[in-house]
């Protein structure tokens, strides 16, 4: 055997050496695909965002420098589209977090069916997001909707109102729509926490004196923060690049009222076909993202509780 | 001091009944129209329950042959696509995700915590980020309407997020019994299938059901990647059924109940197992 014929022994590798090499072995095939699907597309759009960029393949691309960004950030839709996309994030997670925690007490305090409120629960968060807004769309109907059909019957309106045209209504009615589908994934992970605080501080506190009101806010809220500050991250970070239930409600329309920033950046990369700015704009929403991530992180954990 | 109780849990019951109806009533609505005909649809005031109930909107998409419309002959196709593509990238996702994650929590090298951290930044950047150049890339090799460029590029948001998953499920597997299987010999591999895994057997259960279910949900990708009757996966059908067909409304509700059904019964069976896997997939680390 060719090994045994030196006078040393083979240096082996050391036990660190060897799990390094393992655990390299057992990462390439996810880092290849990680690689392959993320970071090489978000470089590749980096450089994409330098250039004026016709939609198709062979195009000529000019290079513009900053041009791009400028010309987005100088632009009077861009910030509109910002301002509206923050409107629907704030509104939406914020109803989603106040209704969740509501729920998720609510479902705590154990009423008569609280296992079968837990347990539906899930089922809106469940159904697909375009099916969601396909359902919400017809609900919102100007011609037959149940709205429509809800609001008359009950004698709030007198004829039929076309919802989705009127302009100060539509970005709230999505904003209905994507609470629907996702206030129970907050209610859920916020009961699933409360489950799990130590029943002994509320009951020392009851003793002491404090008030169902008072246990909420001083005791169990502040145990939540850690889960409140997974969920508001999640939904955030989701909301603001709300896509799928503009698109199947509202198209953007009324005149752009519900146009959202991730839907001005499909707008620029494929009907427009101009994937420069598409690819500048893509770059802005991610900074816009990381930054509000940051900020959560910043004022909401704190290392020592957890 | 019963009574006070009492009245409390009455108190509380009631609160239970908007929350209830706020949840069913758009969901049973959406039912209730997918068994009506067309007119019963447009009457005013509405049929809540539909007078002459019919099943033939869902009988249009499950026997598509004998639907008179292109668009529940479709549908069919649709839902088989969707199910084979989120079925592969729920697949794809345990088998190599899973030995990364096992790699990232349980052996110490020098980079765990980085990739960790870059794995899970992964997850902030958005979609419409990374299409410009999977799409430039997919259409020169004229992948666009193939299911691989679903699966492959479904991977950027399924891949980091199963991982991130599993890493928290695996990290609860008590470390001694890694060990003891350490001392009778097992390899790093073996540990892994034999210990690891079946222990993890509830983490890894939801870490499927929820990338399954985010693959079924998808709209972005399979909008701007396919174009063909053929190629379509459930969400883009029923936004064309919005879009250009919108005189069949009911035979929409009826495709949206179908879409609906596997993840809302996945989500009522495994219930246990999604909520827990809510609150891994999205902790930090």
């Amino acid at each position: 055997m060719a090994g045994n014929s030196r006078s040393l022994p083979t240096p082996r590798l050391s036990l660190r050496q060897q799990d390094a090499r393992i655990a390299w072995l057992l990462l390439v095939p996810s880092l290849v695909v990680i690689l392959g699907v993320t970071l090489w597309p978000i470089i590749s759009t980096f450089f994409l965002s330098f250039f004026i960029a016709p939609t198709g393949l062979n195009q000529v691309r000019t290079f513009v420098g900053l041009g791009n960004y400028l010309e987005m950030l100088q632009s009077r839709i861009f910030w509109e589209t910002i301002g509206r996309t923050l409107y629907f994030t704030v509104v939406s997670v914020g109803l989603e977090l106040i209704l969740g925690l509501a729920i998720a007490q609510l479902i705590h305090s154990h009423p008569w069916g609280w296992q079968f409120l837990r347990f539906c629960l899930i089922i809106p968060w469940a159904v697909p997001t375009i099916v969601n807004g396909a359902m919400w769309r017809w609900i919102y109907s100007a011609d037959f909707g149940a709205l429509n059909g809800l609001l008359m019957q009950l004698g709030l309106i007198k004829h039929y109102v076309p919802w989705l045209t009127l302009p100060y209504m539509a970005m709230n009615l999505v904003i209905l729509a994507d609470v629907w589908h996702m206030m129970p994934f907050v209610a859920l992970i916020l009961q699933a926490a409360l489950a799990t605080l130590p029943e002994e501080l509320d009951e020392a506190a009851a003793v002491d004196g404090a008030n169902a009101f008072q246990r909420f806010w001083q005791i169990r809220l502040p145990l939540l923060r850690p889960a409140i500050l997974v969920a508001l991250i999640a939904r955030t970070v989701d909301a603001f690049r709300v896509f799928d239930i503009v698109y199947i409600i509202t198209s953007s329309g009324p005149a752009n009222k519900t146009l959202t920033i991730t839907y001005l950046t499909y707008l620029n990369s494929f009907p427009w076909g101009k994937q420069g700015t598409g690819a500048a704009l893509s770059f802005l929403i991610s900074i816009f993202t990381i930054i509000m991530a940051f900020t959560y992180i910043r004022f909401l954990y704190r290392p020592e509780e957890t | 001091m019963h009574y006070r109780k009492f009245l409390r849990r009455l108190f509380l019951f009631l609160l239970t009944l908007p929350v209830l109806f706020f949840i069913f009533f758009p969901i049973l609505w959406l039912f209730s129209a997918s068994l009506s005909n067309q007119i019963e649809l447009y009457a005013v005031p509405p049929h809540w329950i539909p007078q002459h109930p019919t099943l033939q909107n869902y009988l249009d998409i499950i026997f598509p042959n004998l639907a008179a419309s292109s668009v529940p002959r479709t549908f069919a196709v649709s839902l088989l696509n969707s199910f084979k593509i989120a079925s592969a990238v729920t697949l794809i996702c345990i088998v190599i995700g899973s030995l990364a994650a096992y790699a990232l929590v349980r052996i110490p090298f020098k980079y765990n915590h980085s990739i960790q951290v870059a794995i899970l930044g992964t997850r902030m950047i958005p979609e419409v980020s990374l299409i410009i150049p999977l799409f430039i890339i997919a259409s020169s090799l004229q992948l666009i309407n193939k299911p691989i460029v679903l699966i492959i590029s479904y991977m950027s948001f399924a891949l980091p997020y199963a991982i991130w998953m599993m890493a928290a499920f695996f990290q609860t597997v008590p470390i001694e019994l890694e060990e003891a299987a350490r001392l009778d010999g097992c390899t790093r591999l073996g540990i892994l299938l034999r210990v690891v895994m079946p222990i993890s057997l509830p983490g890894l259960t939801s870490t499927a059901m929820f990338v399954f279910l985010v693959a079924w949900d998808e709209f972005f990708y399979a909008l701007i990647f396919t174009s063909t009757l053929a190629a379509k996966t459930v969400p883009v059908a029923i936004a064309e059924f919005v879009g250009r067909y919108t005189v069949n409304i009911n035979g929409m509700m009826a495709g949206g109940i179908l879409a609906a059904l596997p993840p809302v019964l996945l989500g009522l069976i495994f219930q246990r197992y999604i909520v827990s896997g809510m609150t891994a997939g999205a902790v930090k680390g």
